[in-house]
């Protein structure tokens, strides 16, 4: 048995970003603030809970990659850290009620994907 | 102060064969006519953008092959409120001496000039290039998002989406312009096919050829001006992911300083055109306006509020959802429509009492809005 460890590990956290000087906190990653403006902005992994804000189950696929996929939900999550994030849920998620983020491979891309959280109130 | 003179709106539906500018010159050449002026008169001419024919300078574009040689042109891009962004525009230049008699034109072939595929995939780029497209979100998915949202914040039903479908079908099947006339039930909309939940075939607009157009004076020339009075806007984030609250658009707060810069209150409305590319949109925009309670839009719909009749007649052509939707112009079907209403010329159409007027347009996923308060001149 070999004990070498891998090489390399596909980080399957969920990442974003917060001000230093302001506390603000987003998604769409920038080199700095848009809140404050300042230029150093922290790069943290998120914990992957959150709550679920919106849901839609998407019958018709925008292009050829989603089509095989239909349907699948489309959701909008509000992260424990104080951000929110679109992605792809289990169907049926009920608005309010507490998920759990992991990135999985989805039409060839590592994409948010929402899970309902049955260990969190 | 700034009238708009003449309007000039083509049917909505299947142009076969027929482009951007064939269709802009129909609408442009409808309202020249309408309000008695010759192209020499235009010194000014306002563009939007044409999905079939993407041109970084589609106003001159058009001046040339229309004929016009103005002194001001340019164009405007926000989604599905340029139309009366383009009217707010005419109406600042207008005040402002800029120019005189401004014709603003909009138009295209979004139907036939390309595969119904590479429309949803070209408007799915108002979502976020990585962070939103690449999950294969759609337009109605992201209305369909936003859709939930508020039927959890404020109760309504699919059913009550429904209602307001059923209306700007009633409407549209007293325009012979209109893409779509044969009558709709609740339960024929409750029963189409599902497209991104809660929203189904016949909540959301579908694609036309078509254009539209009005010219903006600074006089009221002609037999059939009326009065611009006054207009706002109000920018959310363009993306949903980024926008704080789903249920509070700023709409309320756009229409509240349009009204107050024309002087007048939203008790004195008596003819509204809201934009309705889903029957979700126009659920939200009349119940943040306050055309209607929180959660009664689609009840106050049944109960004929919103009829040719009722306390403030909507879209009496049939909005975005049954006139159609062909892009920049679709929004300006609706201001076309309030032209004749508040002209006493929209024949089976005409409300009784059609005088002051509020249109409210919203662009990308009701990221930025657009407030126009028109009355008889």
């Amino acid at each position: 048995m070999s004990d070498a460890q891998p090489t390399s590990e596909i980080d399957t956290r969920l990442h974003y970003q917060r001000c230093g000087a302001c506390g603000h906190a987003w998604y769409f990653r920038r080199d700095f603030c848009p809140a404050c403006g300042d230029t150093a902005p922290q790069a943290l992994a998120a914990s992957g809970a959150g709550r679920l804000y919106a849901a839609t189950l998407v019958h018709r696929a925008p292009s050829e990659e989603f089509k095989a996929l239909v349907p699948y939900a489309i959701v909008l999550a509000d992260m424990g850290e104080g951000f929110r994030v679109m992605g792809h849920g289990e169907p049926g998620l009920a608005l309010d009620t507490p998920v759990r983020c992991e990135l999985r491979g989805i039409a060839g891309r590592l994409i948010p994907f929402f899970v309902k959280d049955h260990y969190a109130s | 102060m700034s009238f708009i003179v003449g309007s000039g709106l083509t049917r909505y539906g299947r142009h076969e064969g027929r482009t951007s500018l064939d269709l802009m010159t129909e609408a442009a050449t409808g309202a020249l006519a309408d309000a008695a002026l010759a192209r020499q008169d235009i010194d000014g001419v306002l563009c939007g953008y044409s999905t079939t024919m993407p041109h970084l300078m589609l106003a001159t574009v058009f001046a040339e092959h229309f004929g016009l040689h103005p002194r001001y042109a340019q164009c405007v891009q926000m989604g599905g409120a340029t139309g009366l962004g383009l009217v707010m525009l005419a109406h600042h230049l207008v005040r402002s001496g800029a120019a005189r008699r401004i014709l603003v034109v909009a138009g295209e072939n979004r139907m036939t000039g390309q595969s119904r595929d590479s429309v949803v995939q070209v408007l799915a780029q108002v979502g976020h290039p990585v962070y939103e497209v690449p999950l294969g979100a759609s337009i109605p998915a992201y209305y369909g998002l936003v859709a939930s949202r508020y039927m959890r914040a404020f109760g309504n039903s699919e059913r009550d989406f429904a209602a307001l479908a059923v209306l700007m079908r009633q409407h549209a099947l007293r325009h012979e312009g209109a893409q779509f006339r044969t009558p709709i039930t609740e339960e024929e909309v409750l029963a189409s096919r599902p497209i991104a939940t809660p929203l189904k075939l016949l909540d959301c607009c579908a694609t036309a050829d078509g254009a539209c157009a009005v010219v903006v004076s600074a006089e009221p020339t002609g037999a059939n001006a009326v009065r611009v009075l006054g207009a706002a806007q109000h920018h959310n984030a363009q993306h949903i992911s980024a926008m704080d609250d789903l249920t509070q658009l700023g709409a309320g707060a756009c229409t509240a300083r349009a009204l107050q810069s024309a002087g007048r209150k939203l008790a004195d409305v008596e003819y509204a055109g809201i934009y309705d590319s889903f029957t979700i949109t126009l659920t939200m925009l009349l119940e943040e306006i306050g055309l209607a309670p929180r959660g009664r839009a689609g009840q106050w719909a049944r109960e004929g509020r919103f009829g040719r009749e009722g306390a403030v007649p909507l879209n009496l052509h049939g909005g975005l959802l049954s006139y159609g939707h062909c892009g920049v112009a679709g929004a300006m079907a609706h201001l076309a429509e309030a032209h004749l209403q508040l002209t006493g010329r929209a024949g089976e159409r005409q409300a009784p009492r059609a005088g002051l007027t509020l249109l409210h347009a919203d662009g990308g996923v009701l990221s930025s809005h657009v407030s126009v308060v028109l009355e008889k001149a």
